[in-house]
């Protein structure tokens, strides 16, 4: 295994009200790998990602990226949010959400030209959008909006990539063509954090998982963690058999 | 005076031109903040922060005893900016909504300042009487300063945005996603907030408080209708806002008097109300016609369909066959058979039909076409 840790997070707790959300959590996320966060609706996922991020202030505990702060390496993170965070409504194309990725790279006042906006339609063509680059956003479905939001990340080309739950509502053929995109980026040496929900695909499609219920159960290599007990732990049921029934 | 007197007298009239020139200038940079206000999805921000702006005016008086309009508006935008941090503390500091905190400071604040005003109303002073015209406005009180001044803040709100203008797309598209990228939101909204109450208390001499909120948001709601895209919604806006103005101040100018502000607010719904219903892509009346269109495309379609499953059981694709055997497939009628054959689907001889090259093409690549438009 890589030696190099991407992700390494400290005793992390967060809380939204007096409840805490998110307890104690030690994480550490070697670079190179593909992991997936599994947990129950609630568990705090999102929320584990939005406090790496520094979307959320935690109220205790620290997050290294590459054994530095947040803050110092914003450039090698790169974010796609659950698809249902933002109003698809809002008067704008395709492929200006895309131009948005790029919009970390160029800071304060500076606007997108000729290069962003190639690097955009290349994002596109990879994620099999390009045709729709001018489409007013509302007018996608589900699945294309999915696919905007990771050509937006693909064009910040970062070192690691958060994506919440970036399988949601697509149909097989999207699923294999995301899928496929993870992978290659794995290959070329990224790592990615991605919330995932069909527990059936883990083993196929992850290398890496991290089993959340408000506390962390446990995180290592699929091969050797992902198991009965872990899952029975986090849900709260016997896995194998509830679904057997 | 009739309508065409009153443009024709605003060349020549110095009053007439400043109220209607502040009145198009407050119309635009109204038209041009609201647009952000309401793809924020805060219509009721305006509302909050100009009734919050009422008990400044209220105290400014009290404690200079003057009733020089910069002086109660100062008052207006300190209480108006008050306000607008409450908002924003009750929000962040407790769990209610963004809504509930706007709704609570509005009719706090609100309350306040009539309860001032009456206070203020009863003095044995003769000097307090006007205080009021802040309720509904009084446009005929503008002068050439004042218009200044609106000008003034228009430009720099203008600079503003254009230097800015990529971080503010960004943040009201995906606040969270802007945050990761290493943006101050709180910065850029903060921004937006101050000039949005900047532009609130400018209107107050000429709208006033109550109707406010309505010429931030009729403009904005207005251009929506009308564009996809967020520079055309914001230029858009500035217009419609600007026309309400004029015409505003015409219709009012010109028909005994009628009290500015609310006609310009009205003038604005009517611009609403005709966008909603003929804005090409989102009116009502369009996508009625889109939808009938579509069902008697697809009822076309059908039918093309049906002819092609019978004349593919032959050698020859343009056989002739009856029209009787139609008879029995829904949605056929001697109508849609002169349609189709105004398409070149299909070519009609006495009482029998065949398929042309064209329509049996057509017919072959429905399915397809259908997988293609996923
Ligand atoms: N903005 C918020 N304010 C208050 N509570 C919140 C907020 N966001 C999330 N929560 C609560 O925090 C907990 C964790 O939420 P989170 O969104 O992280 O869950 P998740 O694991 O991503 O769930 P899902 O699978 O449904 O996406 C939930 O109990 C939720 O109700
Ligand atoms: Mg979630």
């Amino acid at each position: 295994m890589n030696e190099k840790l991407a992700i390494s997070v400290d005793d992390l707790t967060v809380a939204y009200n007096y409840k805490p959300v998110l307890w104690d959590i030690d994480l550490e996320v070697p670079e190179g790998v593909l992991m997936a966060i599994v947990g129950p609706n609630g568990a705090g996922k999102s929320t584990l990602i939005k406090s790496i991020l520094g979307i959320i202030k935690p109220i205790a505990g620290s997050i290294s990226i590459f054994g530095k702060p947040y803050d110092k390496q914003r450039k090698l993170v790169a974010y796609v949010p659950q698809k249902g965070s933002v109003d698809w409504d809002f008067p704008t194309t395709a492929l200006d959400v895309v131009l948005m990725g790029t919009y970390g790279s160029l800071g304060w006042i500076k606007r997108p030209g000729q290069k962003e906006k190639k690097a955009a339609l290349e994002a596109l063509e990879k994620v099999g959008m390009l045709s729709f680059k001018s489409r007013q956003i509302s007018q996608l479905s589900g699945g294309q909006q999915q696919r905007i939001f990771l050509a937006r990340a693909l064009v910040q080309n970062a070192s690691i990539y958060f994506m919440d739950e970036p399988f949601q509502g697509v149909d097989a053929t999207t699923e294999i063509a995301i899928i496929n995109i993870l992978k290659e980026l794995r290959k070329a040496g990224k790592t990615l954090v991605v919330v995932h929900h069909d527990l059936q695909t883990v083993p196929e499609y992850f290398d890496w998982v991290t089993f959340l219920n408000v506390k962390k159960i446990a995180t290592g290599p699929v091969k050797d963690i992902f198991n009965d007990d872990n899952l029975t732990k986090t849900y709260g049921i016997n896995y194998k058999v509830a679904v057997n029934k | 005076m009739s309508i065409s007197e009153y443009f024709n007298l605003l060349w020549t009239d110095y009053t007439l031109r400043t109220i209607t020139l502040g009145t198009a200038v407050l119309g635009a940079i109204c038209g041009m903040l609201g647009s952000f206000a309401v793809l924020r999805k805060q219509s009721l921000l305006g509302d909050a922060i100009s009734h919050a702006a009422l008990p400044g005016i209220a105290i400014a008086f009290l404690i200079t005893g003057s009733k020089d309009t910069y002086i109660l508006l100062l008052g207006a935008l300190i209480c108006g900016l008050i306000g607008t941090f409450w908002i924003r503390g009750i929000t962040t500091k407790t769990h209610l909504k963004s809504d509930t905190a706007l709704g609570l400071v509005l009719s706090l604040f609100f309350g306040f300042g009539m309860l001032l005003l009456t206070y203020i109303q009863k003095q044995p002073n003769a000097n307090q009487a006007g205080l009021d015209k802040y309720l509904f406005g009084q446009a005929a009180t503008l002068v050439e300063s004042d218009v200044f001044i609106m000008i003034g803040v228009t430009g720099v709100c203008l600079i503003i945005l254009l230097l800015f203008w990529k971080e503010f797309k960004i943040m009201l598209f995906d606040m969270d996603y802007t945050k990761t990228l290493g943006f101050n939101v709180r910065f850029i909204d903060s921004l937006i907030t101050f000039f949005i109450v900047l532009a609130i208390v400018l209107g107050l001499q000429t709208v006033g408080v109550v109707l406010m909120s309505a010429m931030l948001l009729a403009p904005a709601a207005a251009a929506r209708q009308w564009t996809n895209s967020l520079g055309t919604m914001v230029i858009l806006a500035a217009i419609i806002g600007a026309l309400a103005g004029i015409f505003g101040t015409a219709i009012s100018a010109t028909q005994n008097n009628l009290s500015t502000g609310p006609v310009i607010v009205l003038v604005a719904a009517v611009f609403v109300l005709f966008s909603f219903i003929f804005s090409p892509g989102r009116g009502i009346l369009f996508r009625e016609i889109r939808f009938r269109q579509n069902r008697n495309d697809l009822q076309l379609k059908k039918t093309l369909q049906f002819m092609y499953d019978i004349a593919k059981t032959h050698q020859n694709i343009s056989h002739p066959h009856a029209i009787r055997i139609l008879n029995n497939f829904q949605g056929f009628s001697k109508n849609s058979l002169r349609k189709m054959e105004e398409k070149e689907w299909i070519t009609l001889k006495g009482q029998e039909w065949s398929l042309t090259n064209i329509g049996f093409e057509e017919a072959k690549n429905l399915y397809n076409q259908q997988l293609k438009d996923e």
